[in-house]
């Protein structure tokens, strides 16, 4: 059975490779501290199951640490210059596109079948980590396909994946991090202050007034807490419910409905939710960190106002 | 109120532009430590939620098979390609993904899609290529706005999507959720609610996407086709 530790070992390992990397590149600089960055992201990966929480933590600190106070410098990767990879792109035509297309496609194939298949009455993968063990899958599948057809060599994949890795550079922890950031307000009570707050300005006897703070407050929530999954419990419990619920007589499938997409609206607009905004500004190599949040914020703020009257119109007249 | 600090160190730290990481983490301790918990139980809480989350991390696995592809010229070949669609804009071709990412996630294929797997190889490139072929050579700041409006296209695509599916988190975090407080509803009632959501969002970055085209055409001229 492939459980999902062996997918985080190839990634633990990844991570290492990109240190080593790093470090015997001569002409980079801040050496030390970028093989001590991601080598040490590489070990939390590789031993993350039995290394005790407080270790863990160690090493995270330490991790943010080598990043000092300005951040990394972008490690120069070289690659092959653009007049041999447009050459290339002719020749190879459109077999260039099925290593891409596999990586969806193998995830999706044994995200349907790979916990079904049983071996002595056990399953090939457990049924809640298929999607993510097929993700790994479906990367080794693709590099076997890319390196077959194009004729590349391990060395040039671990290399551009330095090189993509790097230019993405340290904000690909930060996910993670907002995680552990995410725990602790919620262990110190940052969500009861903020509903708190939502509370005290609430008009309760105004139909649409509550609608509109329980729709802006999920989104408000959500910018704070960077996961709309956060905010919807406590808004839910707190305002949805004894308010346009159980007072005002609001159909609850409606009102919690729209009111989990009111959250989304808010993950359009929030460096929180870095995965999605902050992360593919630093893969699509942007030089403002914001471009992707900012390209988003009209939609975030008009699809809120939608909703709005989505939400008044759909829970109370029908 | 204390317990809010984090929240501003969080606010003005991403203002100032300061390390985000460094930022993060002064502003989890202090939280932390005005929630009353103490330092090594704040450290501890670190480690969990950092293997908690290594998922989000295995996204970079893709990323020397992207590498590669990309060194063997798939950027290009997603240009050569895009350019020989003569009907193609960056709004049209990035409205296309939207339809389709909207749709495969409410049908519950989120896997089909994603920043670094589609948007930067194929995605990105097709969006450029298309205001390339049609307004000629384009300057930085232009092409940062397509890139990010290519990003922006696959969070939306997926997050007003994936809402319409059954099975999905949301779906059923909003499910328990109710039922908690009393409320015992179907599945389908909720996915059902999300739908008109989804046609407003399509409606309204639609449009934003074909504004960005009349831009385009307005800022560098008309087509070269």
């Amino acid at each position: 059975m492939i459980r999902l530790e062996a997918v985080y070992i190839l990634a633990g390992l990844f991570f290492c490779t990109v240190a080593v990397l790093e470090g015997l590149d001569r002409g980079n600089t801040q050496r030390l501290r970028k093989i001590l960055f991601w080598g040490v992201y590489g070990i939390t990966f590789l031993f993350g199951a039995v290394l005790p929480a407080f270790v863990t933590g160690c090493l995270v600190i330490l991790m943010v640490l080598a990043t000092g106070l300005r951040d990394l410098k972008r490690s120069e990767v070289a690659s092959v210059a653009e007049p041999r990879r447009r050459e290339s792109a002719k020749r190879f035509g459109n077999r260039l596109l099925i290593p891409a297309l596999l990586i969806p496609l193998v995830t999706f194939v044994g995200t349907l079948t790979l916990d079904r298949i049983r071996i002595h009455g056990i399953a090939l993968v457990a049924h809640s980590e298929v999607t993510l063990v097929s993700l790994g899958l479906s990367v080794i599948v693709a590099l076997l396909a890319a390196a077959g057809l194009f004729h590349q060599r391990t060395h040039d994949a671990l290399h551009e994946g330095r090189r993509l890795m790097t230019s993405v550079g340290t904000v690909a922890v930060l996910p993670q991090l907002l995680a552990a950031l995410g725990a602790l307000f919620a262990a110190a009570g940052v969500g009861g202050v903020v509903s708190g707050i939502v509370n005290e300005v609430i008009p309760v006897n105004f139909t649409f007034g509550v609608v509109a703070v329980y729709a802006i407050g999920m989104a408000l929530f959500t910018i704070i807490m960077g996961n709309a999954f956060a905010a919807f419990p406590v808004m839910t419990a707190g305002i949805g419910l004894p308010l346009l619920v159980h007072l005002h007589g609001g159909d609850p499938a409606v009102v919690a409905a729209i009111g989990m997409l009111s959250g989304y609206c808010g993950t359009l607009m929030t460096p929180m939710a870095a995965n999605f905004n902050i992360v593919p500004a630093a893969l699509l190599e942007l030089p403002d960190r914001n471009g992707v949040i900012k390209v988003q914020i009209p939609t975030g703020i008009l699809l809120l106002i939608v909703n709005i009257f989505l939400m008044y119109l759909l829970a109370f007249r029908f | 109120m204390l317990t809010l600090i984090g929240v501003v160190i969080v606010v003005i730290g991403f203002a100032l532009r300061v390390n985000p990481l460094l930022v993060v983490t002064v502003a989890g301790i202090a939280t932390g430590l005005a929630g009353g918990l103490d330092p090594v139980s704040i450290i501890s809480e670190f480690g969990r939620a950092f293997t908690e989350n290594r998922y989000v991390g295995l996204v970079w696995l893709t990323l020397p098979v992207i590498g590669l592809l990309e060194r063997a010229g798939l950027k290009e070949r997603a240009q050569q390609l895009i350019g020989g669609i003569r009907s193609a804009t960056t709004g049209r071709v990035l409205l296309l993904y939207l339809a389709v990412r909207q749709l495969t996630a409410s049908i519950g294929l989120t896997a089909l899609g994603g920043q670094a797997q589609m948007v930067r190889p194929l995605v990105a490139p097709m969006a450029e290529a298309s205001a390339e072929t049609r307004h000629g050579d384009l300057p930085d700041a232009t092409r940062y706005l397509i890139r990010a409006h290519a990003a922006g296209v696959d969070n939306i695509g997926v997050f007003f999507g994936e809402d319409i599916f059954l099975a999905m988190g949301s779906v059923l975090l909003i499910k328990g959720v109710l039922e908690q407080n009393g409320i015992v509803l179907q599945p389908l009632s909720i996915a059902l609610w999300a739908i008109p959501t989804a046609l407003a969002v399509f409606v309204i970055h639609g449009l934003r996407l074909l504004l960005l085209d009349r831009r385009l055409r307005q800022q560098f001229g008309g087509d070269r086709t």
